[in-house]
C-alpha cells in the first residue's frame, strides 16, 4: 500500500467532522478555522483554485499576469489558503478542487454528499463523501431579467465580465457599457477600466438616494463608504459616465451586439418613454443582483426564509446552524452580503461547531465578530432595500423576446400560459418548458417568476428556491458506476 | 345534477370533461392548480403492454382508445399525444419465453402486440445484447400537464366551473346524510348534489374529509431527465422484467426503467417504485439503480448527462386497482383515485365510468367497460395494508 492508498484507505472508513460545499470566502474560512481547531474537513468547490467567485483566481501554473490587482484582501486570501494547505498536507483537510457537488443524501450517521470529479475532461467520476456535519456555502450567481437581444453574443452577465477579467485576465471587448443595480456595478467598471477598457458607461437602475434611507447602517462601516468613494474617484479617473435611473432596455447587432437602448426609468422602475437613446459598444454587462445557489439545502429540506432583494434564504441561528440538524449554511445562501460578511459568516460556524464538540475556546472572543456581523448584515439589507429590481422591467419585452434561452420560449409563449391561469413561476414551466433545459431554470427562473406573477417578489413573498435534486450534471454513466457501498 | 370535483389532476380533468358532456353541471376544484399534483410528476406514458389480461388492462384498452378521440377533438399537438408504440425488450435468453407468453395472452383481449426477433432493427441504438422484443403500437405518449390543461380548458368551455386555490375541509350533509356539498378551508359551502373525489394520492385524506375514506397510499418514484440530444430512443423502450415489478406487491425498491425520447429532446428514464410514505429526499443509490438499467438498454446513455430527477408520490390502493364508484357509506359521494402508475393512462375511460355512476346510465354502454371491479367495496372489506 503507497502511502496515497493508505490515506485513501483510511478516508473511506472515516466520516470527516465537516463537509464543506464551497470554497469561496465563507467556505474556506469556515474550513480553516474548524481544521486548526482539530477538525478533520473535507472541502469541496467546483473551481481549480480555491477562492469562489470572490477571489476568482486562474488555475495554478496557468500563463498569468497582472490580475492580482483585481483582488481584494489578498493577504486574508492568502493567509486562508495556506493554512488549508498546511492541514491538507498533514491530512486534517481533505481538499478537492474540481469537485461538483450533484446531490445530498442525510441519514442518522450524519450527511452524504455526492460529488463528481471533473477533474479529467470526458471521464467523469462520482464520489462520495461522508461527513457529521456539512456547511452549505455554496455562494450565488448573477441575477438576469431578459429584454430584446439579451441572447446575443457580447452580452453577459456583470458577474461574467468580472470572470472573464480576474480569471483569465481577459476583457470580453473594447467598448462596454454596464447596468443592472447594485454596488457591484462600480468594481466591474472600474476592473475593466483598468484593464484598459473604454467603458461607456454605468447604467444604475435604482436612484443612489434610496440609501438615504439607510444612512445609520451605512454610517456604522466608514469602510464601505470609503470603497464607494474610491469607486467614485476611479470612476472619474477613467472618465467614465455614470447614469443613475437608467437602464438597458435591448441590444442590437446581426452577429453579436453592436449597439444598445438605453432608457430612463421613473421612481417606481417605470420605462420612461422618449428617452430611449442608442449606444454603440461590442460587449454589454448587465447585473441584477445574485440569487443564492440553494439546491443542497433545498434538497435537505432546509427551511428557508424571505429576503428584500426577492430571494429566497437559507434560515439560520446564531451559529449558522440551519433547520435541519447537522446542516449548516454561510454566506451568499444566507442572503447576499458580500464576501466579508460571508467569511465572517463562515468563522461563525465553525466556532460554534468547535463549542459544540468541546474544542472551543471561552465566546468572548467573539463579540467583535459577531459586531461586525451584525453591521454588514444591516449594511447589506441596506443594500438589497436600495437596489431592487424596477418594477416595470416587462415593459421592455416584446413578443418574441426569448424569456428562456435553454428551450428557446418567447414572451408570448408565456403571457398565454399567465393569461390561461398560470400564476407562478412553476405552473409557466410545466405549460411551457420555461426553465426545463440546460440552466434548469437559473437563468429565466426569477424572470418568469415576475412574469406569472405579474410582479416583483420581495421579502414577503420570495421568488420560491427552485428544487433541483441534481445540483450539477453529471454523464449516466459515471451515475451508473456510482460506488454502492464504497465511501471515499 | 350539480358535481363538485374535488381535484384538477388529469383524473379531475377527465370526470369533469366526462360529467359536463353527460348533461351535470360541474364545478372543479383544487387546493393548488390544473396538474400541480402527482398529474406533473409522472412520465405520461399510455401504456397497454405493461398490464396483465384484467381488468386493469380493460379500462387501460378503452382509455386508450378514448385518448385517441380526445386528440382528434382537442388537438394532438394541445396534449403533445404520440403514438410511438412501445418495444418490450428480453434481455436475456431466459426472459423471452415469459414474455412471448404475456403477449400471447395480452392478444388474446385485444392487445395489438408482435414478435421482434432483432430489436436493432426497431431501436438503432439499442445493446446488441438483446435476445428478442415484443412490439406494441397501441402504447402512446402524452405531456400529462398540458393534456390535463387542455382536458380542463375545454371542460370549461363547456361550462365547468374551475376554482383554484380552493381546499376541501370538510363535508356539508344533509338531514338525510346525504353530502350536500363541501365545506372549503376558508369556511365557504359549495352546493353539490354529488361529489366526486379525485385527490389521487391525497384521496385518503379527501375521502375521509368527506365520511368515506378509502385507502390510498403513496409509493415514492424518481424520474431522470438528460440533457436535450438529436432523436436518438424512438419509441418507449423497456425490458421485460418491468412486467413482473409492476404488478408485484413487495414493498422494497423496485426499479426496472422505461426509457423514451420526449419532443423537447431530453430523455426520460422512469421510474422507480418504492414504499416509503411521503418520504420527500432524494436516494442517489435508487436513482443510480435507473441510470445503470438505461445504460444496459442504451449504451451511449452512458456518455449523456443527466440534467434533472423529479420524483413523485403514485396513489396506490392495496389491490393495485383504482377506486371508481359511489361510496357505500355515504350517499352523494363518489370516488375516482388511487390510479397507481397508470392515471394518465387510465383518466378518459375513468371520467366515462364516473359520469355513468352519476348518471345511472350504463357504464358498459358509456364506458366500455366493466365497472364491478373498480367499485370502493372491495376496499372497504378486505383488511388495509400496514406499509
Ligand atoms: C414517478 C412517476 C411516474 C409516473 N409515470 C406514469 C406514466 O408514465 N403513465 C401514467 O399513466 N401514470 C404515471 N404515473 C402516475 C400518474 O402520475 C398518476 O396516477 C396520476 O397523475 C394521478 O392523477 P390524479 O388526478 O388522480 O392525481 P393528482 O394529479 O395528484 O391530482 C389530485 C389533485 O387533488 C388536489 N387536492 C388534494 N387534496 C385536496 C383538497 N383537500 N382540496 C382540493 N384539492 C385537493 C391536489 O392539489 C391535486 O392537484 C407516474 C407517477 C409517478 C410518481
Amino acid at each position: 500500500m503507497t502511502a496515497e492508498d493508505r490515506r485513501a484507505h483510511t478516508r473511506a472508513h472515516t466520516r470527516a467532522d465537516l463537509l464543506v460545499a464551497g470554497g469561496g470566502p465563507a467556505g474556506l474560512t469556515a474550513a480553516a478555522t474548524a481544521a486548526s481547531g482539530g477538525l478533520s474537513v473535507v472541502l469541496v468547490d467546483s473551481g481549480h483554485a480555491l477562492g469562489g467567485q470572490y477571489w476568482r483566481h486562474p488555475p495554478a501554473g496557468a500563463q498569468m499576469s497582472g490580475t492580482d490587482g483585481f483582488h481584494h484582501d489578498l493577504t486574508a486570501y492568502r493567509s486562508l489558503v495556506d493554512t488549508i494547505s498546511g492541514h491538507a498536507e498533514t491530512g486534517l483537510v481533505d481538499l478537492r478542487l474540481g469537485h461538483h457537488a450533484w446531490t445530498v443524501r442525510r441519514d442518522e450517521d450524519g450527511i452524504e454528499l455526492h460529488v463528481v470529479d471533473r477533474r479529467r475532461p470526458g471521464a467523469d467520476r462520482a464520489v462520495v463523501l461522508r461527513g457529521r456535519r456539512l456547511l452549505v456555502a455554496s455562494g450565488a450567481y448573477d441575477r438576469q431579467l431578459p429584454f430584446p437581444g439579451w441572447d446575443l453574443p457580447g452580452v453577459y452577465t456583470a458577474g461574467a465580465l468580472q470572470a472573464l477579467l480576474k480569471g483569465g485576465g481577459v476583457a470580453a471587448g473594447r467598448r462596454v457599457l454596464v447596468a443592472g443595480t447594485g454596488p457591484f456595478l462600480l468594481p466591474v467598471a472600474v476592473g475593466l477600466a483598468d484593464a484598459g477598457v473604454r467603458v461607456v458607461g454605468v447604467h444604475e437602475a435604482n436612484d443612489p438616494r434610496r440609501w438615504l434611507r439607510h444612512a445609520r447602517a451605512v454610517a456604522a462601516l466608514p469602510g464601505k463608504a470609503v470603497e464607494g468613494v474610491e469607486y467614485a474617484a476611479a470612476l472619474l479617473r477613467h472618465r467614465i459616465p455614470v447614469r443613475v435611473r437608467s437602464t438597458v432596455v435591448a441590444a442590437h447587432g446581426r452577429e453579436r451586439v453592436e449597439a444598445v437602448t438605453v432608457a430612463r426609468l421613473d421612481r417606481d422602475g417605470r420605462l420612461i418613454e422618449g428617452t430611449q437613446q442608442r449606444i454603440a459598444v461590442d460587449a454589454v454587462g448587465v447585473g441584477w443582483g445574485f440569487t443564492p445557489q440553494l439546491e443542497l439545502a433545498v434538497s435537505l429540506g432546509c427551511e428557508l426564509i424571505g429576503s428584500e432583494d426577492g430571494n429566497a434564504v437559507v434560515d439560520v441561528d446564531a451559529w449558522q446552524r440551519t433547520s435541519v440538524p447537522g446542516v449548516l449554511a454561510a454566506g451568499e445562501t444566507t442572503g447576499i452580503g458580500g464576501a466579508l460578511l460571508a467569511g465572517l459568516e463562515g468563522r461563525l460556524a465553525a466556532e460554534g461547531l468547535l463549542r459544540e464538540v468541546g474544542c472551543g475556546a471561552p465566546s468572548v472572543r467573539l463579540r467583535p465578530v459577531r459586531r461586525a456581523v451584525a453591521r454588514q448584515r444591516a449594511f447589506s439589507r441596506a443594500m438589497r432595500e436600495a437596489h431592487p429590481v424596477p418594477a416595470g422591467w416587462p415593459a421592455w419585452l416584446d413578443d418574441e423576446t426569448t424569456i428562456c434561452r435553454c428551450e428557446e420560449v418567447r414572451h408570448r409563449v408565456v403571457r398565454e400560459a399567465v393569461a390561461s391561469g398560470a400564476s407562478d413561476g412553476r405552473q409557466v414551466k410545466q405549460l411551457t418548458r420555461t426553465g426545463m433545459g440546460w440552466c434548469q431554470g437559473r437563468i429565466c427562473g426569477f424572470a418568469v417568476e415576475c412574469l406569472a406573477r405579474g410582479e416583483v417578489p420581495g421579502v414577503a413573498a420570495p421568488a420560491p428556491a427552485s428544487e433541483r435534486l441534481v445540483a450539477a450534471p453529471l454523464t449516466l454513466g459515471a451515475l451508473a458506476r456510482l460506488p454502492s457501498h464504497e465511501v471515499e | 345534477m350539480r358535481v363538485v370535483v374535488v381535484g384538477a389532476g388529469i383524473i379531475g380533468a377527465c370526470v369533469a370533461r366526462a360529467a359536463v358532456v353527460a348533461g351535470c353541471e360541474v364545478v372543479v376544484l383544487d387546493r393548488d392548480q390544473v396538474g400541480s399534483g402527482t398529474t406533473s410528476r409522472g412520465e405520461g406514458n399510455v401504456l397497454v403492454s405493461d398490464k396483465p389480461p384484467g381488468p386493469e388492462l380493460d379500462l387501460a384498452l378503452a382509455s386508450r382508445r378514448r385518448w385517441q378521440d380526445l386528440g382528434d377533438e382537442l388537438g394532438r399537438d394541445a396534449l403533445e399525444l404520440e403514438s410511438k408504440g412501445g418495444l418490450v425488450v428480453a434481455t436475456s435468453q431466459a426472459a423471452l419465453e415469459p414474455l412471448s407468453r404475456l403477449a400471447a395472452a395480452q392478444r388474446e383481449v385485444g392487445v395489438e402486440v408482435e414478435a421482434v426477433t432483432d430489436p436493432t432493427h426497431v431501436e438503432p441504438f439499442l445493446t446488441p445484447e438483446a435476445a428478442g422484443a415484443q412490439w406494441y403500437p397501441q402504447d402512446a405518449q402524452v405531456q400529462p400537464v398540458l393534456a390535463a390543461a387542455a382536458v380542463l380548458a375545454d371542460a370549461r368551455r363547456r361550462g365547468v366551473q374551475y376554482r383554484p386555490g380552493t381546499e376541501v375541509a370538510a363535508a356539508r350533509t344533509g338531514q338525510d346524510g346525504r353530502l350536500r356539498g363541501v365545506v372549503t378551508t376558508s369556511g365557504e359551502v359549495i352546493a353539490a348534489d354529488a361529489v366526486v373525489n379525485c385527490a389521487g394520492t391525497w384521496g385518503g385524506v379527501v375521502g375521509r374529509r368527506l365520511g368515506g375514506e378509502v385507502p390510498v397510499l403513496p409509493r415514492k418514484g424518481f424520474v431522470l431527465v438528460t440533457e436535450p440530444l438529436p432523436p436518438s430512443v424512438r419509441h418507449k423502450v423497456y425490458s421485460a422484467d418491468y412486467v413482473a415489478n409492476v404488478a408485484a406487491s413487495t414493498e422494497g425498491l423496485e426499479t426496472s426503467c422505461v426509457v423514451e425520447g420526449t419532443r423537447g429532446g431530453t430523455i426520460l428514464i422512469g421510474a422507480s417504485r418504492e414504499r416509503v410514505g411521503f418520504d420527500r429526499s432524494m436516494s442517489p443509490l435508487t436513482v443510480q439503480r435507473l441510470a445503470a438499467q438505461a445504460v444496459a438498454l442504451f449504451p451511449f446513455l452512458a456518455g449523456v448527462q443527466l440534467l434533472r430527477v423529479y420524483r413523485g408520490f403514485r396513489p396506490y390502493c392495496p389491490d393495485h386497482l383504482p377506486v371508481i364508484g359511489p361510496d357505500p357509506r355515504v350517499a352523494g359521494l363518489f370516488h375516482a383515485c388511487g390510479h397507481e402508475g397508470a392515471g394518465i393512462g387510465l383518466a378518459p375511460a375513468t371520467g366515462d365510468l364516473v359520469a355513468a355512476h352519476l348518471t345511472g346510465l350504463d357504464p358498459m354502454l358509456v364506458a366500455g367497460v366493466d365497472p364491478a371491479p373498480f367499485l370502493p367495496e372491495r376496499l372497504l372489506r378486505i383488511p388495509e395494508e400496514t406499509s
